[in-house]
């Protein structure tokens, strides 16, 4: 088995084999795990946030949710998840939405899309690249009157997804950093993932 | 597991009391004037540049300079238009939903609001809007999806478009799909309120920087309305001065930070 410590605010990326297990460890509770994956022999081939969630006609990212790609094909399938229901509508954050979210005082605090940028720039990708972005362990309920909010997680010490690979990807993950926001309890913490056959 | 030493606990609350207080504003959104749906039939528009239908299952694609807006008019049930947008000329610079609803935190985007690019920046203003029915969250018809009888769908078309503007497949955001009313109910599941729609409803965009974008006219695959889709009409308007206590500009402090950032390029 394969572990990857992954310590607070930074990114990382692997590649998952068909059939393979991925398990992502929140490690210490309520820390955002922003993550995309790319087929790994041809990365115009990634996630879509959008065809996963109408395939499986509901918004939250939960154990038996079929992971889709933008060619409506499998990526991998959740068969864990400890802690209930992640977002995948959120997106990641950036310096640029911070400075419109929270004000022009936090444009230079660190961000998901910095972490993804320079992760992708390893596998030949840019900024275009970036697709919509799966948040494990953030909680963004989403109202029937369409209001949407960003609470605080509700995930505990140890909770964790894990998914089979349906096609060999590349999963790429940017430990988020935010600190304006309850999503990762004000104090961004180190976090985990296993691969095994 | 890797070691980890807490923050101080005084900046954690510092950091949690400055989120309460934007939640607490942004969840309770006042526009300056109320967004009433726009009045059905839309008026006549005057100073058009460019008019043009949108047969059933077939796309688009526009090119808009600051001010200028697009008028997107449906004739029946059954045609919803996917959006997708970028900059121009720097097309890594796009429509970004996720940013364009946690922002101003609603999923429901209707009259007063505006789309954000991932730069933080505004791209369109929603001026005028006769349904508040439209959607954020599933896209369009996938390869399989609805379309029409000979199997026309969403993706296939954006794909189609961006390759017209010069752009691939690595380059489609998620798309706003117009006259497609999808919420999601306490359980978290989609449903479709064809309440919100009439048939003959209508929405203005107007462009906030230079923009180049791809329509997709095709039924939504959550639309229980089935036959021939409809065509839509789309009509170019000429700029016009945007007024200093403009709904879209002034609506939210997010709508106004966006505003700041288009002003410094």
């Amino acid at each position: 088995m394969q572990i990857h410590d992954i310590p607070a605010e930074k990114p990382w990326s692997g590649i998952v084999l068909k059939g393979q297990t991925i398990r992502i460890i929140d490690a210490y509770g309520q820390q955002a795990i922003d993550t995309i994956f790319y087929n790994a022999h041809d990365h115009t081939e990634r996630y879509s946030a959008q065809d996963t969630m109408r395939e499986q006609g509901a918004a939250y990212i939960t154990k038996g949710t079929r992971v889709m790609s933008n060619d409506g094909r499998v990526m991998l399938t959740i068969t864990v998840d400890l802690s209930g229901r992640h977002d995948t509508c959120a997106g990641c954050c950036s310096c640029e939405s911070n400075t419109v979210r929270f004000g022009e005082g936090t444009r230079h605090l660190h961000a998901c899309r910095e972490n993804f940028i320079l992760e992708l720039s390893r596998h030949g990708m840019a900024k275009r690249d970036i697709v919509p972005n799966i948040n494990f362990f953030m909680n963004v309920p989403i109202s029937p009157n369409g209001a949407m909010t960003i609470d605080d997680g509700i995930s505990a010490p140890g909770d964790h997804v894990e998914m089979v690979a349906e096609m060999d990807v590349l999963c790429v993950i940017s430990n988020c950093p935010q600190i304006n926001n309850p999503c990762n309890g004000f104090d961004p913490t180190p976090i985990r993932v296993e691969i095994s056959d | 597991m890797m070691p980890h030493t807490p923050r101080p606990a005084e900046a954690i609350a510092a950091d949690r009391a400055r989120y309460e207080d934007h939640q607490r504003k942004g969840l309770a959104f006042t526009p300056k004037s109320p967004p009433t749906p726009s009045p059905i039939p839309a008026p006549a528009m005057v100073d058009v540049l460019r008019e043009q239908a949108i047969p059933g299952g077939w796309y688009s694609t526009f090119a808009l300079q600051p001010g200028q807006t697009l008028r997107l008019q449906a004739h029946a049930l059954g045609s919803s238009v996917s959006l997708a947008a970028w900059a121009s000329p720097d097309h890594s610079e796009r429509l970004n939903l996720p940013d364009t609803v946690k922002v101003q935190w609603t999923t429901e985007l209707r009259k007063g609001r505006v789309l954000f690019s991932d730069m933080g920046r505004v791209m369109l203003s929603i001026t005028e809007d006769s349904s508040g029915g439209h959607d954020v969250l599933t896209g369009g018809s996938g390869p399989d999806g609805a379309g029409t009888p000979v199997q026309r769908n969403t993706r296939d078309n954006m794909i189609l478009a961006a390759a017209k503007l010069g752009l691939g497949r690595r380059d489609l955001p998620m798309l706003m799909t117009f006259f497609a009313p999808v919420r999601v109910d306490a359980a978290g599941r989609f449903f479709w309120n064809a309440t919100l729609l009439s048939g003959t409803d209508w929405v203005e965009l107007r462009a906030e920087m230079p923009l180049v974008l791809a329509l997709s006219n095709t039924r939504h695959p959550l639309d229980p309305t089935f036959g021939e889709v409809p065509p839509v009409t789309l009509t170019l308007q000429g700029a016009r001065a945007v007024a200093a206590d403009d709904l879209c500009r002034t609506a939210t402090a997010e709508a106004i930070r966006g505003f700041q950032n288009n002003a410094r390029g």
